[in-house]
């Protein structure tokens, strides 16, 4: 097997061992605890009284439109960094690339500022 | 595919399961050592030295077995899932958080041959911060599961708050990675470790004195991704509750805790080996190759990292709580603009020197 995929395979060992180990954890726990079954004990919890309405409530559209500049700039990332690490043999070029790049993404963030995304109130 | 990714042998195999057993220890003593050290030292002595208080001193000598006493009375608490709640992704939640804090420090490295992958994976610093943004989604998910007005509110507010300021933590990254030239952390710690700052190799090439700018926003960003003091919104106990976390219980919430403070430490190790140069010494005042540096590595690294967790949980109870509308702003006119100038700036000073 290659190293490269025998990294991978440690990786795939190590989530594994993680995600076995808490199931443990919790097994071992649900031997130790007490259970003593008490219906108004499962309510949800809202300030002490009973819940009104559904927990799923609105939420505000704001975090969606974060989580769309979000994405934008987390592609721009993808692309940032086996450029960074190939710099030296671009050299100005690389660099003037990168700049282009980069003011095009910084229109973006105005953009979303001018619309008044950015601002809560 | 070639025949060389098929080379498959019995005796490889053998040696790689037992290789994955002593990485598998490892990497839990790498997890929960510095957690707990965290925890103990910072949480509980530091905080209470700050505040003119003693803290725990029953509990073994002045309170070092605090900890145990803390995980034994969270075993004995009974485990409560709101009738209402998606079972299945209430109990998910904790797995994605905590397992994704443990695969972090895979890619970090201890000493010379203290790796827990070997070089092939060149992405590693990469592969560490994509990994890093799943516990997001951990978080996110509790809040959604627990189907509480309270937790709802507290996940979305965490959700905009991990994505926001994991972007300047990565772009500050990005800044070490055109330093280095790679994304191997060894290799950073190498090139650290070998540099020069203007000819002058006494003390290497810590990228904290080259980086200052990425590493005042990465350790800005970390105290965010962690939900800690300025930007502990999501949390906010005094209004929602413990946020995501509030329908949680027992060993459930446990896990969640120990999450925390375990990514504070994985967030600590990415900073010491990016900024602070890893488990080694600069190359100038000995041989970094000599087999001792596999057993001082780790103390080394160890120190590096109680420097940056004494920061964070210094900051953690100095600073008053930023306001939602104020943090999101911060993260996205401030700190993202600010490190795309300090990429550009970073790029433009490697192409001309």
């Amino acid at each position: 097997m290659s190293e490269f995929l025998r990294d991978y395979l440690t990786v795939a060992i190590f989530a594994a061992v993680a995600v076995g180990l808490l199931a443990l954890v919790l097994g071992l726990g649900s031997l130790i605890r007490p259970q003593r079954v008490q219906k108004d004990k499962y309510l949800t919890y809202e300030s002490g009284v009973d819940p009104v309405g559904d927990g799923w409530a609105e939420s505000p559209i704001r975090y969606y439109v974060f989580a769309l500049l979000f994405v934008m700039f987390d592609v721009e990332v993808v692309f940032i960094f086996p450029w960074a690490t190939r710099l030296e043999l671009y050299g100005w070029f690389g660099a003037i690339e990168m700049l282009v790049f980069i003011v095009i993404l910084s229109l973006g963030i105005l953009y979303a500022w001018r619309k008044k995304v950015l601002q809560w109130l | 595919m070639s025949a060389d990714i098929l080379a498959l042998s019995w005796d490889s195999l053998d040696n790689l399961w037992a290789q994955s057993a002593l990485k598998s220890v490892g990497i839990l003593a790498a997890v929960l050592l510095p957690a707990g050290t965290f925890v103990y030292l910072f949480l509980f002595k530091m905080v209470s030295f700050m505040q003119s208080r003693l803290g725990p001193m029953e509990t073994g000598p002045y309170g070092s077995l605090q900890l145990l006493a803390e995980v034994g009375k969270f075993l004995q608490k009974e485990d409560i899932i709101p009738e209402r709640a998606d079972r299945l992704l209430f109990k998910a939640a904790p797995y994605l958080v905590v397992s994704t804090v443990l695969l972090v420090y895979i890619v970090v490295p201890f000493g010379p041959d203290m790796t827990f992958i070997s070089g092939a994976m060149t992405g590693g610093i990469f592969f560490a911060v994509a990994i890093a943004s799943v516990s997001t989604l951990g978080v996110i998910v509790a809040g959604w599961a627990s189907a509480n007005k309270y937790s709802l509110m507290g996940g979305l507010r965490a959700g905009g708050q991990l994505v926001a300021y994991e972007l300047p933590l990565i772009l500050a990254v990005v800044g070490v990675v055109i330093q280095a030239g790679t994304m191997d952390m060894q290799q950073i710690v190498h090139a650290q470790a070998g540099g020069s700052i203007f000819g002058v190799d006494l003390i290497g090439n810590p990228y904290v004195l080259t980086q200052f700018l990425g590493f005042i926003i990465f350790m800005i960003a970390v105290q965010a991704e962690l939900a800690q003091t300025p930007f502990d919104m999501p949390i906010a106990e005094s209004e929602l509750v413990t946020g995501y976390m509030t329908e949680y219980t027992g060993l459930r919430f446990l896990l969640f805790f120990i999450g925390e403070f375990a990514s504070a430490g994985a967030f600590a190790a990415l900073g010491a080996t990016l900024f602070l140069g890893g488990w080694a010494v600069p190359a100038a005042w000995t041989d970094l190759n000599n087999n001792l540096f596999n057993l001082l590595g780790p103390i080394i690294m160890v120190a590096k990292m109680c420097i940056l967790g004494g920061l964070i949980f210094f900051v953690r109870f100095t600073f008053p709580r930023l306001r939602e509308d104020q943090l999101q702003k911060f993260a996205w006119v401030i700190l993202i603009p600010l490190s795309l100038a300090n990429i550009l700036a970073t790029t433009i000073l490697k192409v001309a020197f």
